[in-house]
């Protein structure tokens, strides 16, 4: 399923290209290219360049200030952190069930946060690519330019994320870096002016919502060729799976596909996660690489997000999108979508979903109870998984008798897809740019097949070191860095 | 009242008027993310269909929501996120000497915020306890490539490595703060932030 153009083999006698950083992208990467004098690419690699050592500093924290902590690995996605690793201490407070009113509320702020997210990464990043062109002009290629060609478009991208963020303020008590979800529950519920608030604009959000799904879908019909085969490579697939085989994103159990639509394993209880996958390191990227166990390194990569849930799920329990999910198993066929721009189609489905999801629960009086917490015994391990915006996040913490953290290790929804957004681009690469002079327009065909995946660029540089050990200078004045060195046997010093 | 009129702005500064043989020339912003995780900017975005006022202002330079991918001679330039590598260190550079005015925005750029938490341990002992320890790795080593920005031993605050000339708390500070300064700013005022607009959460 791979293509050969993760390594070079001479490296050294190549031109380097580089797109550093990737724009419009939450977070920070690069992409390097390697070429020939002929501009034959042998070499394409989307390097995470970053790291925070998120899972080391964590430990010896007490549990409950973690769900507090861990969003602020991303604020693009701050609530599913905070849902991630409330599920994952709920474990600790010995709460095996939530109320139904922390459940509901909790699911509201998570709906919300993927309202406000899809939006965002649809209008504000991704849609210039899509109505102007890849290779359109640059200074017109962002938000601005669509607000200038396409005002309405705008404006109710705008309105969207506004919406989902408003969703999150009232449930979690500010839009990011709020604090609602706690171990064992919610520390507040929605109050009656607050719903009615809501309500007023839920109409609204549905059907924008529904008119974005069409406008992918109209694009994929005019242009079926490009759309179907950009930067195209077949893959596994995995995701959560509700219990009754429905698109759930805030719980259920791990279902997996590989790429002809076959089950590979289903029915997997996310506690047990670590049993089928497993993580590699490659030297030049930050971001770890995980596959199935069962599979291999060569074979067990697969994609998560938006694509493998819409395509994962049996139906959709909320009906405006599942007959948007119809009409999209009906235009791929037989054998799934593997296309990364059919990620835009899937993603509009699931935010008509969210916005659907906002109504029902918004009518239902569980959102306003008064039982926010339950308890139990207390427990020392616990794992939380939850469908973020972008694909499966997992969180996993041990916890001793004083409460404090003893071990973290966090997979988060772009760390599941380095592998897939690196074929990706070594596939555009191949079909765009092999032999060509490179242009700015053509690297932006890069760019256009990551933006598809909607890399949390930022969430993935959580992962502590695997760092480069060389001494570092930094010049400015009063600054006295101490330096770090690693001697050819691996010693640091 | 059309759909729209609904979600009217929150009642804040007014911006100067650009109008007929009022022609403003538009002030160029740039604005990055350095060693932060995004909330920054996303309480940028915040400011929601004020954003669509704000470009009949300014021009945006680089920054996450364009494709420019360095910065030129700016009026303004805001800053997430500390210091975590020396590519870090680069961009922060490129700023100050390209934007007249500069701000710290939110409590990493100002403070180092959460990601200076690592700043207690060693480089190295962090480093060997992961390489050892990490949950689920298979063959776990350094990776060591070129492209890859060296790490700094600690995250640093903007301020310890060039100038700044505003500094905006919160974490994030919120759509309205970053409104609010950006108007005065705008209109040639000093800025200011008043009661409930200054927060450290
Ligand atoms: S100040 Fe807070 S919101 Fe801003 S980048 Fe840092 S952690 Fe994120």
């Amino acid at each position: 399923m791979t293509t050969n153009l993760e390594t070079a083999a001479h490296p050294e006698a190549l031109r380097r290209v580089a797109i550093d950083p990737v724009s419009r992208v939450e977070g920070h990467g690069k992409v390097t290219i390697l070429l020939d004098e002929h501009n034959k690419v042998h070499q394409v690699r989307l390097h995470i360049v970053e790291f925070r050592g998120f899972e080391k500093f964590i430990q010896g924290r007490p549990y409950w200030e973690v769900p507090v902590m861990v969003q602020r690995l991303c604020g693009i996605c701050p609530v599913s952190h905070q849902l991630a690793a409330s599920k994952a201490l709920d474990a600790i407070v010995g709460a095996k069930h939530v109320t139904p009113t922390a459940e509901k509320n909790r699911r509201l702020m998570h709906y919300g946060q993927i309202l406000q997210s899809h939006a965002l990464h649809f209008f504000h990043l991704c849609s210039p690519d899509l109505l102007f062109g890849f290779d359109s002009e640059v200074a017109k290629r962002n938000i601005v330019g669509i607000a200038e060609q396409h005002p309405e478009t705008a404006k109710r991208g705008i309105l969207l994320r506004k919406f989902g963020q408003e969703v999150i303020r009232h449930t979690a008590g500010k839009r990011i870096h709020g604090t609602g979800a706690v171990p064992g529950g919610v520390n507040k519920s929605l109050t009656i002016a607050e719903r009615d608030i809501l309500l007023k604009d839920i109409y609204q959000m549905v059907s924008w919502s529904r008119d974005a799904v069409h406008l992918v879908k109209q694009l994929h019909h005019q242009h079926p060729e490009l759309y179907n085969s950009f930067g195209a490579f077949r893959a596994n697939f995995m995701s959560l799976v509700g219990f009754d085989g429905s698109l759930d994103l805030y719980h259920g159990r791990l279902r997996a596909r590989d790429e002809n639509g076959k089950v590979l394993f289903d029915g997997v209880d996310y506690q047990n996660y670590s049993q089928i996958i497993a993580e590699e390191v490659k030297n030049w990227s930050y971001m770890k690489f995980p596959y199935l166990k069962s599979l291999g390194t060569e074979k067990g990569w697969y994609r998560v997000g938006p694509l493998s849930r819409v395509q994962n799920c049996d139906f959709i329990s909320t009906p405006l999108a599942e007959i948007e999910r119809r009409d999209f198993v009906a235009y791929s066929g037989v054998m799934p979508m593997h296309a990364p721009l059919g990620y835009h189609w899937a993603r509009m489905i699931e935010m008509l979903h969210a916005a659907e999801m906002i109504k029902d629960l918004l009518h239902d009086d569980d959102i306003l109870g008064s039982e926010l917490m339950a308890t139990g015994e207390r427990g020392f391990e616990g794992v939380g998984v939850i469908e973020a915006p972008r694909g499966t996040l997992i969180h996993h913490y041990r916890v001793d008798e004083q409460d404090l953290v003893t071990m973290c290790n966090l997979i988060v929804s772009t760390t599941h897809n380095n592998q897939a957004m690196n074929e990706a681009v070594r596939r555009v690469a191949q079909q765009y740019l092999h032999g060509h002079e490179v242009t700015e327009g053509l690297l932006n065909h890069i760019e256009v097949a990551i933006r598809a995946f909607d890399p949390c660029l930022s969430c993935a540089t959580h992962a502590l070191g695997k760092m480069p050990l060389e001494v570092e200078v930094l010049d400015a004045a009063g600054l006295n860095l101490s330096t770090l060195s690693r001697t050819s046997e691996g010693v640091l010093s | 009242m059309s759909e729209l009129d609904k979600f009217a702005p929150s009642p804040l500064t007014p911006l100067p008027q650009v109008g007929e043989g009022n022609e403003v020339k538009k002030l160029k912003v740039a604005t990055t993310s350095l060693a932060g995780c995004f909330g920054c900017h996303m309480s940028f975005l915040d400011i929601d269909e004020r954003l669509l006022e704000l470009v009949k202002l300014v021009e945006f330079d680089r920054s996450p929501l364009t494709d420019i991918k360095h910065c030129g001679p700016c009026d303004i330039g805001i800053i997430e996120g500390g210091l975590c590598n020396a590519e870090n260190v680069h961009v922060l550079r490129e700023f100050r000497a390209n934007c007249k005015i500069l701000i710290a925005l939110g409590a990493c750029a100002v403070n180092g915020g959460l990601p200076a938490q690592r700043n207690h341990l060693s480089l190295a002992t962090i480093l060997e306890e992961v390489y050892h320890a990490q949950h689920g790795l298979v063959d776990g080593f350094i990776p060591n490539d070129p492209e890859l920005p060296l790490p700094l031993d600690r995250v640093h605050p903007i301020h310890e490595v060039v100038k700044v000339d505003y500094f905006i708390p919160g974490c994030p500070p919120s759509g309205d703060a970053i409104w609010k300064v950006l108007t005065d700013l705008l209109a040639g005022r000093e800025p200011e932030l008043g009661h409930g607009l200054i927060h450290y959460d």
